[in-house]
């Protein structure tokens, strides 16, 4: 068990850390046209064995259906994994973070289903998560893993925001994912004080804080969710 | 069979073949040779050069670089706080060291973002605008800014949820722009992990006794001088619906409003910082 709440955030390190290695190297560079370009060719050409683009699984929709799809997806997995926190508290747990985490669990069922009421018929079904990972009764292990949620929550707003063409879903996701950043910065804390934007998501240079592409993101999520996703159609531009 | 197919198959065998070889390194060699060549120093004009390098075939609109001068006279106006702030704020109590720290953090990321947009707009051909004359007291609103910690730590958390509503009420103004959108968004979280800190701050200082990190209706823990800063906070409908115990949930009204942020316009932003001294 003790390696288990060690290995945590490794192993969401590492299932991206085709992508992550060399965005690190020119992090001042990520937010750039160029760097999206680089980042889709890369994809692209990775697409076949990363099982995101192939066309069988759940299908997310193209454009901004694609998008809120992705997204819906995302906080499927962030509200389920919340759920069992406050369901199953870790050992020990004390009042102050218990309520925390059950403000965390309401916020992110609220963007859950805002994004499956605004969806409609186009939603994509519920996903099948898979925690095996993580041990609940851990507290090292709970907030190792709502960490690399949140930070992965934000990085993945900020990645997509320029995909979407409805001025309503763009302000949507801008009121999402600040308070995924607030809930990433709040976990943060509780970890370790002063770590609320520290130099593993905020960049020492030009104080940016970081993007993902789609397929990076689902990368990283992906070793969360049984259910097989089908991001082929989602707009790369 | 592209190379980078060829190069995904070899990485079965070899898994550290993209460091190996760093194929994006190779089709970034223009950017990080410029990169190379300058000094730190000037690095964000060498951002923004690049960026003009990248894009010259399509130079920011007008209302582009007017979303950009926006920010960088919030973000002028932020650095001069937070400089001031570290310097002069009577920081006490059981976290003092940390929360001095924790503040020097949040400077040195405001004057990278002051930099940073300096160099976006500079590439791009614009004057970057300049730092004005700051009344902190917001005309005698606050006394004390610098000499009362909880006054301080109020005001720095105003200052940083105003910040977070005006980018957010500003993408729009951004919408498909894969350079300046996602730039504006990569500051906009970062301006919500300081809220969020400045808040926790407050908590723990015992300013406050039931400010969370995020924002609870129209929660006005800083008294009603910065009401205007949470006003419409508290909406519980987005796009036309109602989050509150959403699809038979357990949604609260405050949980439904705490869930999503609100934007404010540029019109609401100007209004909240004149009294700062902040003009654009």
């Amino acid at each position: 068990m003790k390696n288990l709440t060690q290995e945590e955030p490794e192993v969401l390190q590492k299932s991206g850390s085709i992508l992550d290695a060399s965005l690190r190297r020119r992090s001042f560079l990520q937010y750039t046209g160029a760097g999206a370009a680089g980042i889709a060719l890369l994809a692209a050409g990775c697409s076949k064995d990363r099982g995101f683009t192939s066309t069988d699984g759940v299908n997310l929709g193209s454009d901004d259906i694609g998008i809120l799809n992705y997204a819906y997806a995302l906080e499927q997995l962030e509200a389920a994994f919340y759920i069992q926190v406050a369901a199953t508290p870790y050992a020990n747990i004390n009042a102050a973070e218990l309520a925390y985490f059950k403000d965390i669990q309401f916020h992110e069922i609220a963007h859950r289903e805002l994004f499956k009421s605004a969806l409609g018929t186009n939603a994509i079904p519920a996903l099948e998560v898979n925690f095996a990972s993580i041990n609940f009764t851990s507290r090292d292990s709970v907030l190792a893993t709502a960490k690399a949620f949140e930070d992965l929550g934000v990085s993945a707003y900020n990645g997509a925001g320029y995909l979407l063409k409805s001025a309503t879903y763009l302000g949507l996701a801008g009121k999402i994912v600040s308070v995924e950043a607030r809930h990433a910065a709040f976990i943060r804390e509780i970890i370790s004080p002063n770590s609320f934007s520290n130099t593993e998501v905020v960049d020492a240079t030009n104080a940016l804080d970081k993007s993902r592409t789609p397929l990076e993101v689902l990368a990283i999520a992906g070793a969360y969710i049984k259910t097989k996703i089908n991001a082929s159609n989602l707009p790369t531009s | 069979m592209n190379i980078i197919n060829i190069l995904d198959e070899i990485e079965k065998v070899d898994a550290d073949v993209y460091d190996r070889l760093n194929p994006r390194r190779a089709a970034m060699k223009d950017f990080f040779s410029v990169g190379k060549k300058v000094a730190a120093a000037s690095v964000p004009f060498a951002i923004g050069a690049m960026f003009k390098k990248a894009y010259a075939q399509s130079a920011p609109s007008d209302a582009i670089v007017g979303v950009l001068q926006f920010a960088l006279a919030l973000e002028h106006f932020e650095s001069a706080f937070y400089v001031r702030g570290f310097n002069e704020a009577g920081f006490n109590g059981t976290y003092a060291a940390a929360d001095k720290a924790a503040i020097g953090i949040i400077r040195d990321h405001e004057a990278n973002h002051v930099k940073f947009l300096q160099g976006v707009l500079s590439g791009a051909g614009k004057t970057p605008v300049t730092p004005k004359t700051y009344d902190f007291t917001a005309g005698g609103t606050f006394p004390n800014t610098f000499a009362n910690y909880p006054t301080f730590l109020a005001v720095a958390q105003a200052l940083e949820d105003t910040g977070v509503r005006a980018y957010k009420g500003a993408a729009p103004t951004l919408i498909r722009q894969s350079v300046y959108l996602t730039a504006a968004l990569n500051i906009h979280s970062v301006e919500a992990r300081h809220a969020a800190k400045i808040r926790y701050m407050r908590l723990l200082n015992g300013h406050s006794t039931t400010i969370k990190p995020w924002i609870t209706g129209n929660d006005n823990t800083t008294g009603t001088a910065t009401a205007a800063i949470y006003a419409g906070e508290e909406t519980v409908m987005q796009a036309g619906l109602n989050i509150t115990a959403i699809n038979g949930t357990g949604v609260t009204a405050a949980a439904a409003s705490e869930s999503f942020d609100e934007p404010l316009t540029p019109e609401q932003v100007t209004a909240i910082v004149r009294p700062f001294g902040v003009t654009f």
